[in-house]
């Protein structure tokens, strides 16, 4: 079977029920495609397994980017190219430089950061996402079961799906 | 402090509240996971109501009256406005650094507020980082003029070479400091909105009937689909945000404040004037989210989650950071008066008893002693009283900044030069057309985009809502 097509979806209405029954349908040995849910549901990520996102690395790296960026600016256009005594003040005036250095990290971890995150979270506005259910957004939590991705039959899964809490059991194709 | 019961195990299947009845509900009225939705997409799908109408007329209208002032400006060149040697700034800048500070409540709930797991925040968040933004962009407005020709703005502010006609820039200028803080509050800001924003969009995509609300709100949702794994990188990232939008939001009324004090203008020279700027940005940011919290709840109908609470919350940190202004105040005026420098005690007592008292004593009535009528429980969980107050903390923040600029320019340190400085009816217009496009920009935001932020507010409902 073809994967990313056919799927079997469990609606939960609770977010602390959906944790559990995420619990019990990976306990039973079910590969779990992804949980959609209209708002962050704390400790999801952690039952489903989901490694931590590597995201702070990158916001630090590009911090680091902004820090360095700003002082070579200051030194390069104040210091090197174009020394000026501005007020009988030093070429070299590191305590001025704080501010805009400042400001430089603050702006390349925010852009950085976020603009990883875009490309990562595959968001733009182009994008055409796999609408599951139309109340993913509203107020219900789907666990989407891709067929393709189990040993196990649609009938099975659905038993399992409907044990674990999911008060509504459903399945979606995509073409 | 969180004071829960141990949260039932989720075999319960029980949907009531895990709050203990120690701390009041965030959202009343019962309202379930789809209320929330229905509440908030509601009025960005119907046809606006009547009184929105009118606010947007109004507000336009000024817009229009004051883009003629600001173009008038711009045409003739800043001698338009009432300035003059001796006070060479005055109602601009005094306006620059009044904007600037109210935004300064919108990163203050969103970013400081999420550090310190504050989740009344929620139902307030989203407005005030609007309110934000429009008030850096109306903040942005008066130094740009101030330039004379700001179309050659971008060889003055810009770190360009040599060769584009001036010098490098000077690093040792706190305007240029400036440049770079007011840029980066605004940038970081818009993006942390947006961010926000994206699972909001998400929602009212899929709820659209129509083609082109599809379009928009699926093109400005990017795609968003709630999974479980785009949730948690969302988490980290605001999260992130938060941590780095706290010291920015510190560190730009800071360097606002260092423009007054690294210059050598008696009753600017001060040591105290970052913290002291800092707390008048939230006070009087805060004074704003209430001004318009309450007329937004009350045209869309948001009593039930923007609660008394909520506003009895907001006007204890009125309180808070309306007694560090007085405080400053008195302070300031004591190291003058013990510092032995003529100069300095000489500015502070032309503030009291010079020409300019009538603006020192508004801003001490205002801001030192309205605030203080919030001790009273009666008074701060009143509507009306709230929505009085808000509006006079403002009028006393701007006295504020008119105060320390121009009673501490208009006495020269040649007498010869003392001058006084009057507004012009283009120094009014132009401050008119900040506020137009302050409330044009803000009623448009309430039409078209959710004005709560739902998926946070959806977050905390089990926890926190009331049942009744």
């Amino acid at each position: 079977m073809e994967s990313n097509k056919n799927f079997v979806l469990g609606v939960f209405n609770d977010e602390d029920v959906l944790l559990d029954g995420v619990q019990k349908i990976k306990g039973g040995g079910v590969n779990i495609h992804e949980v959609f849910t209209p708002f962050p549901v704390h400790g999801l990520d952690h039952v489903l397994g989901y490694k931590r996102s590597k995201l702070p690395i990158a916001a630090f790296l590009f911090g680091l980017t902004g820090t360095i960026l700003a002082i070579t600016m200051q030194v390069g256009m104040m210091t090197v190219d174009w020394p000026m005594i501005i007020g009988g003040k030093d070429y070299l005036p590191v305590p001025t430089f704080v501010p805009v250095t400042f400001e430089l990290t603050v702006l390349l971890t925010a852009f950085g950061m976020v603009g990883t995150f875009l490309v990562v979270a595959d968001l733009k506005p182009w994008a055409k996402p796999k609408i599951f259910d139309i109340r993913q957004t509203d107020d219900k939590h789907i666990v989407a079961i891709d067929l393709a991705d189990n040993e196990k039959d649609k009938a099975e899964l659905e038993l399992i799906l409907k044990n674990s809490g999911a008060e509504e059991v459903k399945d979606k194709k995509f073409d | 402090m969180e004071i829960t019961a141990p949260v039932e195990k989720a075999t319960d299947h029980s949907h009531e509240p895990v709050t203990a009845s120690v701390r009041k509900p965030l959202v009343t009225g019962g309202k379930t996971i789809h209320d929330v939705t229905k509440d908030i997409c509601g009025p960005v799908e119907a046809a606006p109501p009547k009184t929105w109408l009118l606010a947007m007329g109004l507000s336009s209208t000024v817009l229009l009256v004051g883009l003629y002032a600001l173009l008038m400006t711009l045409w003739e060149g800043i001698g338009m406005w009432g300035l003059n040697k001796t006070v060479g700034w005055a109602w601009d800048i005094t306006n620059f650094v009044w904007w600037v500070g109210i935004g300064h409540a919108g990163t203050l709930i969103s970013a400081v507020l999420l550090l310190f797991r504050q989740k009344w925040r929620t139902s307030i968040n989203r407005a005030a980082e609007a309110m934000t933004i429009f008030a850096v962009i109306c903040a942005a407005v008066f130094p740009v003029i101030h330039m004379g020709r700001p179309w050659l703005g971008f060889y003055w502010a810009l770190p360009l070479p040599n060769t584009f006609g001036s010098l490098w820039l000077n690093f040792n200028s706190p305007l240029l400091w400036d440049v770079f803080a007011i840029s980066t509050y605004f940038s970081v800001s818009l993006v942390f909105w947006y961010i926000g924003l994206v699972p909001d969009f998400a929602t009212i995509r899929d709820r659209a009937k129509n083609k082109i609300s599809k379009l928009i709100y699926g093109g400005l949702s990017l795609g968003w689909s709630g999974g479980a794994k785009n949730w948690e990188r969302y988490e980290s990232v605001s999260l992130i945000l938060a941590g780095i939008a706290t010291p920015l939001v510190l560190s730009v009324h800071t360097i606002v404040s260092f423009d007054f004090a690294t210059s050598v203008i008696p009753g600017w020279h001060t040591t105290i004037f970052p913290p002291y700027f800092v707390a008048g940005a939230i006070f009087s940011g805060f004074a704003m989210v209430l001004t318009l919290m309450l007329v937004t709840r009350r045209i869309y109908k948001l009593e039930d989650y923007i609660t008394i609470h909520h506003i009895e919350l907001m006007n204890i940190i009125i309180i808070v950071t309306g007694s560090v202004v007085g405080i400053a105040y008195i302070t300031e005026f004591f190291i003058a008066a013990y510092s032995g420098v003529e100069a300095e005690q000489y500015a502070f007592t032309n503030r009291m008893t010079g020409p300019y008292w009538w603006a020192y004593w508004s801003m001490m009535t205002c801001n030192v002693i309205s605030p203080q009528l919030f001790w009273f429980k009666k008074i701060r969980t009143s509507i009306a009283a709230t929505f009085i107050i808000s509006i006079i903390v403002n009028i006393g923040m701007w006295f504020e900044r008119f105060v320390i600029i121009v009673t501490s320019l208009h006495r020269d340190f040649l007498p010869s030069s003392w001058a006084m400085f009057t507004p012009t009816l283009y120094d009014i217009g132009v401050y008119l057309f900040t506020f137009g496009f302050f409330f044009t920009a803000y009623f448009l935001f309430a039409k078209f985009f959710p004005v709560i932020n739902m998926a946070e507010v959806k977050a905390v409902l089990k926890s926190t809502s009331s049942k009744e």
